[in-house]
């Protein structure tokens, strides 16, 4: 249904996509994320897709590259939707991946980066005001990470047993 | 018989009016509000055994009931609500999630309420029935009677610390 955006995008953006995949009605591009606010004011202006339904992110531990933002885009004039994958590589030295941020674009992508962010700890480069915004700030880590133990709690309050 | 024999029986009295009138504060943070809701409605109506009015302030409140997932991030709201109240005062686990954290075993989710304040009475279920809800009151009520609370228990060692031989003088 939404082949337009695919195609369109696809002849819009030339080399900056890597590739793409359709299935079923799930329009697919993979892209560069070192141009990732190229791509995506391209497609707002020029292929119509002017809503950001949310922006989050995976985390494929043993691949390379680890990480994969998405960006999810639909055009409000023509009902159709597009999927924007960029692959992220996982620094050698452990800091956290840096991407540039969407907010001049779209200023809704202002929490949906704070959430990638406290959750997986990406990077938005730029970013007005990067803080985490679920969990608290005394939080060590980024638990959607697969690397983040499953058991693992982080307390702020316990009780003695002996108190009351 | 003598002195004990009139603080005891006091005691029980004054107990006995502490187990009809629970004023509850609903610390309400998930799904199992809907079945706490249920719980007030004519059905199952739980003005029968005095505890239907809900106090919106932890200072007037005597039953922290609660209800829904803690948090990690709202272990110290929740802490400090109970620490606002004024004693005596009675908590109740409404459900599994506020029991034991339920299913939800991961970063974000406290494991029980009773990690970061003294629960007395637990309720199971996902949601729990109101019938179950009243049962729970039911036994906190004898728990009130009885004097087991929590804070019943500490003021009871306080006191009897109080009046351990050598600690007290008695003058004749």
């Amino acid at each position: 249904m939404s082949v337009r955006a695919l195609e369109r995008a696809k002849e819009t953006l030339g080399d900056a996509v890597t590739g793409s995949h359709s299935y079923r009605g799930d329009e697919t591009i993979v892209v560069d994320a070192t141009r990732i606010v190229e791509v995506l004011s391209k497609l707002r202006s020029e292929v119509e897709l002017d809503f950001l339904v949310d922006v989050t992110c995976t985390d494929y531990l043993g691949r390379e590259p680890r990480f994969e933002m998405v960006y999810h885009l639909r055009s409000m004039a023509h009902g159709d939707r597009l999927r924007v994958k960029a692959p992220l590589e996982d620094p050698i030295d452990g800091t956290n991946p840096n991407i540039d941020t969407i907010v001049p674009l779209w200023v809704g992508a202002n929490w949906l980066e704070r959430e990638v962010y406290d959750l997986y700890g990406i990077n938005f480069v730029g970013h007005p005001d990067l803080r985490r915004i679920l969990m608290y700030e005394q939080f060590k880590g980024h638990p959607l990470r697969k690397d983040y133990p499953k058991e693992k709690r982080q307390p702020l309050v316990r009780r003695e047993i002996n108190e009351y | 018989m003598g002195l004990e024999f009139y603080t005891s029986r006091l005691a029980d009295a004054v107990n006995w009016a502490r187990k009809y009138s629970l004023f509850q504060y609903p610390f309400v943070t998930a799904c199992c509000g809907m079945e706490f809701m249920a719980l007030w409605g004519p059905k199952y109506d739980v003005a029968r055994f005095g505890a239907e009015f809900p106090r919106f302030s932890p200072r007037q409140a005597d039953l922290l009931v609660v209800v829904g997932t803690i948090t990690e991030r709202q272990g110290p709201v929740l802490r400090r609500v109970y620490e606002q109240m004024c004693e005596p005062k009675w908590t109740m686990a409404f459900g599994v999630c506020a029991s034991t954290g339920g299913f939800y075993q991961n970063y974000s989710t406290m494991p029980g309420a009773d990690q970061c304040i003294p629960i007395d009475v637990y309720i199971p279920g996902c949601p729990p029935r109101p019938e179950q809800v009243l049962d729970g009151l039911i036994m906190l009520q004898n728990k009130i009677q009885e004097g087991r609370g929590f804070v019943q228990l500490r003021e009871k060692r306080e006191h009897d610390a109080l009046i351990a031989p050598g600690k007290l003088k008695v003058i004749t």
